[in-house]
């Protein structure tokens, strides 16, 4: 029984202009439909990790789970307990007016769970002098430790983490996604980690979703997905990440660009970027097929 | 050499003292060069940048050292006169492709005012001038665009007109200061492959400003890596990164992730970098660093050896 | 306590305060007002405000003399004593009206930003609707409307809470526009999105989190808002409709004096009508720099 699972899940937002507006030219509403039709699952224990660029739905995905969004459609099945969520931001991720004692012991008043600050603070490295200060006297990577043990006090089963070491600098990161990582071998967590980064992606997860345009275009174990990708998208990804071995790889240029998410392309959204397009590409919206969304692996071409 | 920068101080007096932002920044970009400048945030790589282009805030100011182009002094040039160069000489690529462009102009107004400014061109051959540019920055059908306004471009595209803007007068140094952070991962190579192919082409020379090591790596011909205000690091960036002489450089190359199948434990920096009104005496990297020795806390060490170098007692000349 | 005075007086606000003398002048201003009237049973040698003490052979004189620094007024009572007692009630209604509205305001404006939707457009629409009036307009709209409705014996004591509601109501709106489109960008902030998260009520959310942060605009609207409040008081014991007569602020005696101003005895309406200034000038300057000092683009 999977700890999370997501069911044909979907999330139309109304983007339309305002009542007035639009009568007095005629239009009709616009929905974006920032995720569609997506399946998932989660088992306990382990690390999904969502990866795509922008507009791909990653982060409304992210705020499905924890019930920031309702879905349009489908369902959101949770067999644990309880979930919480780290942010990108470290910078707003913290009310600046409190007092860390108070950002971190907030889960607890609510969520009725009986930890202790000082342990906590002590758990993600920080020391418990730290639970007198401000958020404002932290670095980056330092707030997000204090975000991390804002959503250890809530006691978790689930902790979605969307984009947790973007705005960081590069040996921070490394520092948290250590925590991130020892953390999760002690207290047995469950992880849904959202990335642009393939790189950060690659050290963490246990499996793989590759997101397009509000689809999972792939999703497969992580060895399976570095080594043999198999969606076009997933291998324009993953040639695009620059190559630090300088292996001197040759690497085909990446075509065009994420299209307007309010009018999708027809059929498979990837197809205008698409290497491998043929007519159906162009019409027909293909399904996941063993772990992959794509016409051209499901008949053999590629 | 197209640009040389020769012991840059920059300070920024405040109530509390004045502190030091840049600390004795020596570098230099040759023709046709792509120079990269790492370093994490408080690094001063950006101020570098801006150093040079004259574009520092006040109260910060310039305190001592010398910055030629070619073969023209520009650290104390009169502000009309720096205004002049900076459009002519040296192109800048901000961060914010949004926010560098000005929302109430066509594209094609905002490079034609360039190339009017700089250029002793006539308003034809200015627009010209202006679709050729927009064409080698790779946007297509640039006679259909040239009319559009900025918010009317994505963010990929945007950022190529403002390359086009900044190379519009023929610039010989193109500043980029994370020219590629706000884009996704698929534009951002895009971008890298159109910087290389004009450093190239045009024999202008660049200074890539990032924190991204990858972008570097695909890049530059040589790197410069930034700690606490100074440079700890220069050389080509292949024996850098390969082999890399200081340990702050060796700590960070081992903090990236890579793509790859096997999951190590990241090598992990302790402490933060620290902040300018607490930087420690001797090497700013020895609270951090894990080979320290005796002369690192007394000592501040220069930049030993040329073309490699590295500020690092380690490295000393026995 | 050495060490928390001394924190106070190294604090980024106070330097940026003891930077600019005009402030400074202001501020030293301000205190000397509200202590002049806080203070004034024991500083003014007369209580104005006693019929009783009141004796008309002591009309008309003139400032200088004996026992009448500033002169006396039309009804014998000492000038000195009348501003100390006058800048009371102006400052006095003039803080409560604020704390009236900013209640309101604030409260309004968090709930229409922070639930948005039909709410949200009912609030701004009534604001919308009350700007178009002169906020002098309707705190006398209210005013006259209370005299009508409630029973006359109640008369002076009901006349300043009256004067205290009409101006608070004029006053509402700023607050809410402002707090509005300060929870419009807080609630987007990913620590109220924690706090949601963790499954916090949205009042909890809206008074624990983003009322703390919206509270410094807030401060600097109030500060000039009750140089306003006292204006509109003044313009309204001018006019007639304000405090009642036996407990004259400023206002009231710019108007008593507004008619002895060119018969000789000028110093009734300029010495109230200076200290008004004073009073009013120094507020805001005080929320001039207050707002500058608190606008974190700028530091």
């Amino acid at each position: 029984m999977p700890l999370l699972s997501l069911r044909a899940v979907s999330r139309d937002f109304d983007v339309s202009r305002p009542l007035l507006d639009r009568v007095l030219d005629g239009e009709p509403r616009r929905m974006l439909r920032a995720v569609d039709s997506v399946d998932l699952e989660v088992n306990a224990g382990e690390t999904l990790a969502l990866v795509g660029e922008s507009g791909s739905g990653k982060s409304t995905v992210a705020r499905l789970i924890v019930g920031l969004y309702a879905p349009t459609s489908g369902s959101v099945t949770f067999s644990g307990r309880r979930m919480q969520m780290i942010f990108q931001d470290p910078y707003a991720s913290l009310n600046p007016r409190w007092r860390v004692r108070d950002i971190v012991a907030e889960p607890m008043r609510i969520l009725q769970t009986r930890k202790d600050v000082a342990e906590l603070l002590q758990q993600v490295g920080l020391s418990p002098e730290d639970a007198e200060r401000y958020p404002h006297e932290f670095s980056g990577g330092q707030r997000q430790r204090i975000s991390i043990a804002r959503a250890l006090a809530g006691e978790p089963d689930l902790l979605v983490c969307d984009e947790p070491t973007s705005a960081l600098d590069v040996s921070v990161q490394a520092q948290i996604l250590n925590l991130m990582t020892e953390l999760q071998r002690r207290l047995g967590l469950t992880y849904v980690f959202i990335s642009h980064n393939l790189a950060v992606v690659s050290q963490v997860a246990d499996r793989v979703g590759v997101m397009y345009l509000g689809r999972i275009v792939e999703i497969s174990p992580a060895a399976e997905i570095f080594a043999r990708p198999r969606h076009p998208y997933t291998r324009m990804l993953l040639d695009a990440v620059p190559d630090l071995e300088l292996s001197g790889r040759p690497r085909t240029p990446v075509a065009g660009e994420v299209p307007n998410p309010l009018s999708p392309p027809s059929g498979c959204v990837f197809h205008p970027r698409c290497p491998h397009a043929n007519d159906r590409c162009r019409s027909e919206k293909p399904q996941i097929h063993r772990n992959v969304a794509c016409h051209a692996v499901e008949e053999g071409r590629i | 050499m197209t640009l040389t920068v020769k012991d840059l101080k920059v300070e920024f007096p405040s109530r509390r003292g004045t502190l030091t932002a840049l600390d004795g920044v020596s570098l230099s970009i040759a023709r046709g060069e792509v120079l990269g400048v790492v370093g994490e945030s408080g690094a001063g790589k950006s101020l570098t940048g801006l150093s040079i282009i004259g574009l520092l805030e006040p109260p910060g100011r310039i305190a001592s050292g010398e910055i030629w182009l070619e073969g023209k002094r520009i650290d104390r040039l009169p502000p009309e006169e720096m205004r002049r160069v900076r459009g002519r000489r040296i192109g800048v690529v901000f961060q914010d492709p949004l926010t560098s462009l000005n929302p109430l102009f066509t594209i094609g107004q905002q490079l034609e005012e360039t190339i009017l400014t700089h250029l002793p061109l006539g308003k034809s051959a200015a627009r010209e001038r202006a679709l050729s540019l927009l064409r080698e920055v790779g946007i297509p059908a640039p006679e259909a665009r040239y009319d559009n306004y900025p918010h009317q471009f994505s963010g990929g595209m945007r950022q190529r007109v403002v390359i086009a803007l900044a190379i519009a007068a023929e610039p010989v140094l193109l500043i980029a200061d994370e020219p590629t952070t706000a884009l996704d991962v698929s534009i951002q190579a895009q971008i890298i492959e159109l910087l290389k192919r004009l450093a190239r082409e045009h024999g202008t020379a660049v200074m890539l400003i990032t924190h991204d090591m990858g972008v570097i790596a695909e890049t530059s011909q040589r790197v410069a890596v930034m700690y606490a205000g100074r440079i700890v690091e220069v050389g080509p960036v292949r024996e850098v990164i390969k082999s890399p002489l200081h340990p702050y450089t060796a700590g960070l190359m081992g903090s990236i992730p890579k793509v790859g199948i096997e999951r190590k434990r990241l090598v992990q920096i302790d402490g933060a970098m620290p902040r300018l009104n607490a930087i420690p005496p001797g090497c700013a990297f020895n609270p951090r660093c894990p080979k320290r020795f005796a002369r690192c806390l007394e000592e501040r060490p220069t930049l030993i050896g040329t073309a490699r170098a590295a500020a690092c007692w380690l490295h000393a000349p026995a | 306590m050495r060490a928390s005075i001394r924190r106070l007086w190294e604090h980024d606000l106070a330097w940026s305060l003891r930077r600019s003398p005009v402030t400074v002048i202001a501020a030293a201003l301000t205190l000397l007002c509200i202590g002049g009237a806080l203070f004034a049973p024991w500083i003014a040698p007369q209580n104005p405000f006693d019929p009783a003490s009141l004796n008309l052979n002591e009309a008309f004189h003139r400032p200088g003399d004996a026992g009448y620094p500033l002169g006396s007024d039309d009804q014998g009572r000492d000038l000195f004593s009348t501003i100390l007692y006058g800048a009371r009630i102006s400052l006095g209604v003039g803080l409560a009206a604020v704390l009236l509205a900013l209640a309101l305001g604030v409260s309004l404006g968090l709930v229409s930003g922070y639930v948005g939707g039909r709410l949200d457009a009912f609030i701004m629409r009534v604001a919308d609707v009350q700007l178009s009036f002169p906020a002098i307009l309707i705190a006398l709209l209210i005013d006259g409307l209370a005299r009508v409705s409630l029973p006359s014996h109640m008369g002076a004591s009901i006349a300043i809470p009256v004067l205290i509601f009409s101006i608070g109501i004029s006053g509402w709106v700023q607050y809410a526009r402002t707090v509005r489109g300060l929870t419009l960008v807080e609630r987007e902030k990913e620590y109220v999105q924690a706090a949601r998260v963790i499954g916090r009520r949205p009042l909890a959310i809206m008074l624990a989190h983003v009322l703390p942060n919206v509270m410094g605009s807030v401060l600097v609207i109030a500060t000039i808002h009750i140089a306003t409040a006292i204006i509109t008081e003044a313009t309204l014991s001018f006019l007639g409709v304000g405090v009642p007569p036996t407990q004259p602020s400023l206002g009231t005696l710019i108007r008593v004096g507004n008619d002895f101003l060119f018969s000789g005895e000028w110093w009734i309406a300029l010495f109230p009508g200076c200290a008004l200034v004073i009073l009013v000038l120094s507020i805001n300057l005080l929320g001039d720099w207050l707002r500058d000092a608190l606008n974190p683009k700028l530091r």
